[in-house]
């Protein structure tokens, strides 16, 4: 790496920083009900919510009535979505006319949105009406996020809270989320992008002719961009308005566009990390999570950057300049391409400026294994935060295992069912991953729909699998997912990568409030020194390992052998 | 079943706020403030005819206009409507072979030297409206043969148009190929 690109990290990096702390505070406040500068103006809006809603703000709801209300919540939405996709061409502002959804993609896409995952078996310009891109897409993208962090919430209840049954109200949660965080940074956001060059209209696709005469005549896309751009990235969606995702101009028109949504990617995730500090109260605590997270993102872009600017030595070969362009853009450049593949994959969001299938095989296998983390690098909104504080649980249980000490985090004694829910939280998406892939293998459509031969094929399932059981939403794009298998297989893998863990969660948050403080002694293992960072990634990167690397040394390992011995 | 109702309703409470007040508001707000922008960055000839978009790339074959890289998009090439890369990874035999089919098209046109990466390799959007600074000065001679125009003076609007490093941090210097070709025709039509 030169020095202009670790001046391009750093530069975010310190951005993030200057941040963390007010962000996160604010956040910790509108959870705990206090009253914000932000209230005069949307309280009105969130007692007129709760008033449409039959909502008492004043219910307190037990770990399984939370639940509940979340997968109700996410099963209308999902059924919501489901059926506007299906009506697309009877529905309004279609000015391109475009028919509706075929069922299994619908399906698909349903789930996928209402995941978090944004995964997509489409390409939007070519697909989705302006009527599904805002009242739908854009609408699932902000309570998707939202829905993410309130279990995260609900888990550092579950820590502070002392022999009670009561984890707060899921729908004063949403709510909150919803206006008091999300809406008023994507309005800030919209606009900035807007003011760069994204577009933001309802117009019908532009016929142009272009410069050279004779050229063929271009439709220009149009529509509601920046409004969707804005949350797409704030929220960890990732779900692209057009196929090219935030590779496409309209998208992501310049290097400033750039960074600001690498930024908007990270800023809720990293900022819950303090929220989580001072909801615990000991802020030292959160930062422990946010450092253990810094370290693993700036290990996994030191690889890719290196990868990609060693690039591919069979055209370097041709007498080309070295370094690889394919499926890159020219303003980003190779680095401004790498930390948004890295920032995209650690967190769940999953948008894309540039193809993840062309990276070279290093570098592909830098951003899978950040999936494959479970997304605790900084992670989904909410998911990243929640799946990392169980791996802390984990890391607790480990040490005290082996130091002979009664296993505590945060007060709370850690028994066998934080154990079990942990092991659930951290698993499930590596079980999905390991066997839906491996049933790709035996399905010949499956198999076909590879666009790429050998190593990278099978690095293109797993890569699939994984960024769907992880609700990431990337994809490496030559795979054809839109066939039966991939449609609804993909489903199943989006769900249950994100309901079984939410589920755990929350009922390990349950079982953590009924128990009681215990003060910190001398046999208590202290969580907010670096040996516990250190520990704790130590276990994050032990049990990936295990896990998933005889499928990655067939994937992209084998590859890079091939690739550097020039076969 | 009071949960299914509150459901049900705060989802539509929420549909109307999130995906009809927040969407409008932008619109209205975008379009005030930054009409040109909002509506596409469009580039109108005087007839008042589409061209295209300063944001978009656009195929240019001909050796009197500045090329483009190349674009991997469905159909045809800068195909507007079906953006995105050409997901071949690295090993890819069709990778190969059509880079090795790139370098061999730019020799003809006497490259010398070692080609830039985004000549040969395919951008991630397949619309990329941009190419390096050095991709653009190794076809001043082709451009200026092929227009009867002095070098120097092709060389010079390469230069003036190369934008730098944004706020002099963030991104890559680069040329815009559909403003360094108008610009072209404004000079010598």
């Amino acid at each position: 790496m030169n020095a202009y690109d670790w001046q391009q990290m750093l530069l975010l990096f310190a951005a993030l920083l200057l941040l963390v702390k007010p962000l996160g505070a604010y956040m910790a406040k509108v959870y705990q009900g206090e009253t914000t500068f932000a209230a005069p103006l949307l309280r009105p809006c969130e007692n007129l919510l709760y008033m449409l809603g039959r909502i008492n703000k004043a219910d307190d709801m037990d770990w399984k009535q939370y639940a509940g209300a979340l997968l109700l919540f996410n099963l209308v939405c999902c059924a919501a979505l489901m059926a506007m996709l299906l009506t697309q061409h009877l529905l309004p502002l279609n000015p391109q006319q475009l028919p509706a959804f075929p069922w299994q993609l619908a399906l698909n896409t349903a789930v996928s949105f209402v995941t978090n995952t944004n995964w997509q078996n489409y390409g939007g310009e070519s697909t989705a009406s302006y009527f599904t891109q805002t009242a739908g897409m854009t609408v699932h993208n902000f309570v998707s996020a939202a829905t993410g962090m309130t279990v995260a919430i609900a888990l550092i209840r579950g820590f502070v809270r002392r022999k009670t049954a009561l984890l707060g109200n899921f729908w004063v949660d949403l709510v909150r989320t919803v206006l008091y965080i999300l809406l008023p940074i994507s309005c800030v956001a919209a606009l900035f992008l807007a003011s760069q060059g994204v577009i933001q209209n309802f117009a019908a696709y532009k016929t142009a002719a272009p410069l050279q005469a004779g050229g063929l005549a271009m439709q220009i896309p149009m529509g509601p961009v920046a409004s969707q751009e804005a949350i797409k990235e704030l929220g960890t969606n990732g779900g692209g308005f057009f196929n090219a995702n935030s590779a496409h101009p309209f998208e992501n028109p310049t290097p400033l566009t750039n960074f600001a949504e690498i930024f908007l990617i990270l800023l809720i995730p990293a900022s819950l990390t303090y929220t989580f500090g001072v909801m615990a109260g000991n802020t030292r605590q959160g930062w422990g999570l946010f450092i253990a997270m810094l370290l693993l993102l700036t290990a996994a872009f030191a690889v890719l950057q290196w990868a990609e600017s060693s690039g591919n030595p069979a055209i370097s070969g041709l007498g080309v300049q070295s370094g690889n362009m394919e499926g890159k853009e020219v303003r980003f450049g190779l680095v401004g391409s790498n930390l948004f593949a890295v920032v995209t994959t650690a967190t769940s969001c999953g948008a894309v400026n540039a193809m993840h299938d062309s990276l070279t095989p290093l570098g592909g296998l830098a951003t899978l294994s950040l999936i494959l983390t479970g997304e605790v690098v900084f992670g989904g909104v909410g998911s990243g935060l929640y799946t990392m504080l169980a791996f802390a649980v984990i890391a607790v249980f480990v040490s005290g295992l082996m130091i002979g000490r009664t296993p505590e985090y945060l007060g709370k004694k850690i028994e066998v069912r934080e154990i079990w829910m942990s092991i659930l939280t951290v698993l499930t998406a590596g079980v999905v991953v390991l066997v839906f892939s491996g049933a790709a293998l035996l399905v010949p459509s499956a198999v076909t729909s590879m666009s790429n031969p050998g190593a990278h094929g099978l690095s293109e399932v797993l890569y699939a699998f994984a960024s769907m059981a992880n609700n990431n939403g990337s994809a490496f794009a030559g795979l054809n997912g839109n066939i039966p298998f991939y449609n609804l297989l993909g489903a199943a893998a989006m769900l249950i990568g994100r309901y079984v863990p939410v589920v755990a969660v929350l009922a390990m948050a349950g079982s953590l409030a009924e128990k009681k403080y215990i003060p910190p002694s001398l046999g208590t293992l202290p969580t907010d020194r670096a040996p516990f960072v250190l520990w704790l990634i130590l276990v994050i990167v032990v049990v990936g390992a295990l896990t998933f690397f005889p499928a990655l040394a067939m994937g992209p390992i084998a590859e890079h052998l091939l690739m550097t011995g020039g076969k | 079943m009071n949960n299914v109702k509150s459901a049900v309703l705060l989802f539509l409470g929420l549909t109307l706020l999130l995906g009809g007040a927040y969407p409008a508001a932008m619109t209205v707000a975008a379009n005030l403030l930054f009409p040109q922008k909002a509506q596409g960055s469009l580039v109108v000839a005087p007839d008042g005819k589409v061209i295209g978009s300063l944001l978009l790339g656009q195929s240019f074959t001909e050796p009197r206009f500045f090329w483009p890289r190349p674009s991997a998009t469905a159909g045809f090439g800068y195909n507007p409507l079906a953006s995105g890369g050409s997901n071949f990874g690295p090993t890819h035999p069709e990778l190969l072979r059509q880079t090795e089919e790139r370098v061999r098209q730019w020799r003809l046109t006497g490259a010398t030297g070692e080609i830039p990466a985004d000549l040969v390799y395919a951008s991630a959007s397949g619309l990329d409206p941009h190419i390096s600074p050095a991709a653009a000065l190794l076809q001043v001679e082709r451009v200026a043969r092929a227009r009867n125009m002095n070098a120097e003076k092709v060389h010079a609007l390469v230069l003036s148009l190369t934008e730098g490093r944004q706020a002099g941090l963030f991104g890559e210097p680069r040329v815009n190929v559909l403003a360094l070709n108008l610009a072209l025709e404004q000079l010598a039509p």
